[in-house]
């Protein structure tokens, strides 16, 4: 787990289901095979509305035509953020894309638990809307200690406080659930060979 | 402190006599079930964590069902069918149900129940979010992701956060128009999207009760479209019915408590409930039938998890009976049981399959199909700006293929009575 995390701000709005996150026409892919699995990166968050892409003007791709990385490293949400299928493959997208923290208001369940068993990024919940305010491009910089997001513009600097991860910090500490589990010798400390 | 049926499972399945919401307790699984657009991904974690000659815990525990990109010329698509064949094998899983063959079955939820592993007070995991409709057979059922499904794979286990349970009851009985897809679209579009976010959907009352275990199913389906974790309807008579026919294994019946503890209760007259929908774009977007009526549509489509089960094609088959169908009319029996049941199964004299081909509706394989879009050959797809009526769950921007397309969420009197008319039509117009 990294401690600062650092980079561009993608801003998305309220109830982003999973659907948008990557449409199901492309579920097809292996998400093991290290070639294929790019096409997740290449198509993350492709099913947003174009009004609700990249607040608040919208109309920004998050990943650009022919890349499969976005140039943004956070994405901030509103709420419900995952809302809608069981499909890991949203999580993992975003992980595939660069998403190294998604601050939302909000999560959907399963979502956020695929998040963080799977260890994707760290889902981050936040007590205000942030949404209005933080505008997609803007530099950011979350300390995961202090539980601390920054948004720096020209000349100043704001802080927003993040929700303690509470519960499920130990999983995201360790890494994954796997990781977690061998940790608290609840399965075997080492992979099995092959 | 009594416990609600959703913590007494939970407590039966942890080393814990009773458990109380936001406990989180490691819980043995009955069951895992995976289908072919998460399951490849799981075996890949489950291989590379716990080693390529892994087994799984429990091979009579773990079912596979295919249902999703079926009938597809996707190579992707149909090279994940081949690694769940592969898997099956060397697993020696007895119960995987190959595309292509007789044992095909088609829609994972429907399925689920009709080839018996569902079973009250059993706790069920799937890598689909749909995997709580199972909670209308009085057991703990919710979806998961291919991390926690390849954990559960190697260990037979999981931790669950015990969730609060929300309680909705309806006294006295409903009217003849409406189906328990009206019910589901009204609650949510009282309690919203995210109304019932980490909590479990307990559902009681005479009215519930009477409902058929296909009904039961399709009220229990849709408690994700709320945000919840599952969903309950105690088991009774009918589901005891309903799983001696199917299955021979063992189950137990559990009852919440009297003094068991809601943060949530909610009674509704069932005789006043009317036919609803949701509109564009989310599933809590309610309206009345009578308030959009006259809405013209492009499409009907009657499947799904959600509204393509015998049930819900006989409801269908009541008012296109005789009729000529005004709109493209999408036909999609969940699975090969229901598929057959609509071409031996007769209302008034006359087979479904031929009051729907007679009708002008064009039948489609069982499936998941374009519920949610998929390949772009998925058979009832949307592709550009059609407004559906549809008896599935889901109507985010793009669910059905099209970014473009609009999807009115519907019961499949509403679908069926819209299919006739060609635009958003209340079904008293056609049952009295």
């Amino acid at each position: 787990m990294e401690d600062i995390i650092e980079g561009t701000a993608y801003v998305l709005g309220d109830d982003v289901d999973t659907d948008q996150i990557i449409p199901a026409e492309h579920l097809v892919y292996s998400l093991s095979d290290p070639e294929e699995r790019k096409n997740y990166g290449k198509y993350a968050l492709s099913g947003v509305p174009v009004d609700g892409a990249g607040l608040p003007d919208g109309g920004k791709n998050f990943v650009n035509e022919g890349r499969f990385e976005s140039d943004h490293k956070i994405i901030i949400g509103g709420k419900n953020f995952g809302c809608g299928s069981s499909r890991e493959h949203a999580p993992a997208c975003l992980k595939i894309a660069g998403i190294k923290a998604v601050v939302a208001e909000s999560f959907a369940r399963i979502f956020y638990r695929n998040s963080v068993d799977g260890g994707f990024f760290i889902p981050f919940e936040t007590p205000a809307q942030m949404i209005k305010d933080i505008r997609t491009g803007d530099r950011l910089t979350i300390d995961v200690a202090k539980g601390e997001l920054t948004q720096h513009s020209e000349g100043s600097s704001k802080t927003w406080p993040l929700k303690p991860l509470g519960e499920v910090s130990e999983i995201i500490k360790a890494g994954n659930i796997f990781e977690y589990a061998r940790k608290a010798g609840l399965i075997p400390s080492a992979k099995s060979a092959g | 402190m009594g416990m609600t049926l959703t913590e007494k499972i939970l407590a039966d399945h942890s080393d814990q006599d009773t458990v109380v919401p936001g406990d989180n307790i490691w819980i043995d699984v009955d069951v895992l079930m995976t289908h072919d657009v998460c399951g490849p991904g799981t075996i890949g974690i489950f291989k590379e964590q716990f080693g390529a000659e892994s087994k799984v815990w429990d091979k009579e525990k773990v079912v596979i069902i295919p249902d999703h990109y079926i009938f597809t010329s996707d190579t992707h698509a149909n090279r994940n069918i081949d690694i769940l064949r592969a898997f099956a094998k060397e697993q020696s899983l007895p119960y995987y149900y190959d595309v292509g063959t007789k044992d095909y079955k088609g829609v994972c939820h429907l399925a689920l129940a009709q080839e018996g592993h569902n079973r009250p007070g059993e706790v069920l995991f799937g890598t689909d979010s749909h995997t709580c409709t199972s909670g209308a057979f009085g057991m703990f059922a919710t979806g998961i992701g291919n991390t926690d499904a390849a954990f559960i794979l190697g260990t037979g286990k999981l931790w669950v956060k015990v969730p609060e349970s929300m309680r909705f009851e309806f006294t006295g009985e409903f009217p003849p128009y409406i189906m328990a897809k009206d019910i589901i679209l009204q609650v949510i579009g009282d309690i919203g999207v995210a109304g019932a976010t980490y909590r479990a959907m307990e559902w009681a009352g005479d009215a519930i009760m009477n409902f058929s275990m296909e009904e039961r199913m399709t009220l229990c389906n849709m408690a994700i479209e709320a945000g919840g974790k599952n969903a309950l309807i105690p088991a009774d008579e009918k589901t005891e019915e309903y799983v001696k026919q199917r299955t021979d294994k063992p189950y137990k019946i559990h009852r919440a408590d009297a003094d068991a503890k809601y943060c949530f209760n909610k009674t509704y007259n069932a005789s006043e409930m009317e036919p609803v929908v949701a509109k564009p774009h989310s599933p809590d977007n309610k309206a009345k039938v009578s308030e959009v009526a006259g809405t013209k549509i492009d499409r009907s489509y009657i499947g799904s998890c959600t509204g393509g089960k015998f049930t819900d094609f006989l409801a269908a088959a009541k008012l296109l009976k005789g009729k000529k169908v005004a709109v493209d009319t999408f036909i999609v029996p969940a699975t090969t049981e229901v598929e057959k049941d609509l071409h031996e199964k007769k209302w008034e004299g006359e087979t479904l399959i031929d009051i729907f081909k007679n009708a002008g509706a064009t039948i489609g394989e069982p499936s998941c199909a374009a519920c949610l879009g998929g390949p772009k050959d998925t058979f009832g797809r949307t592709h550009g700006t059609e407004v559906v009526i549809s008896t599935t769950n889901r109507n985010f921007p793009g669910r059905m293929g099209s970014k473009q397309s609009e999807v009115y969420l519907a019961s499949p009197y509403t679908a069926a009575a819209s299919a006739i008319t060609g635009k958003i039509t209340d079904p008293r117009e056609f049952i009295k």
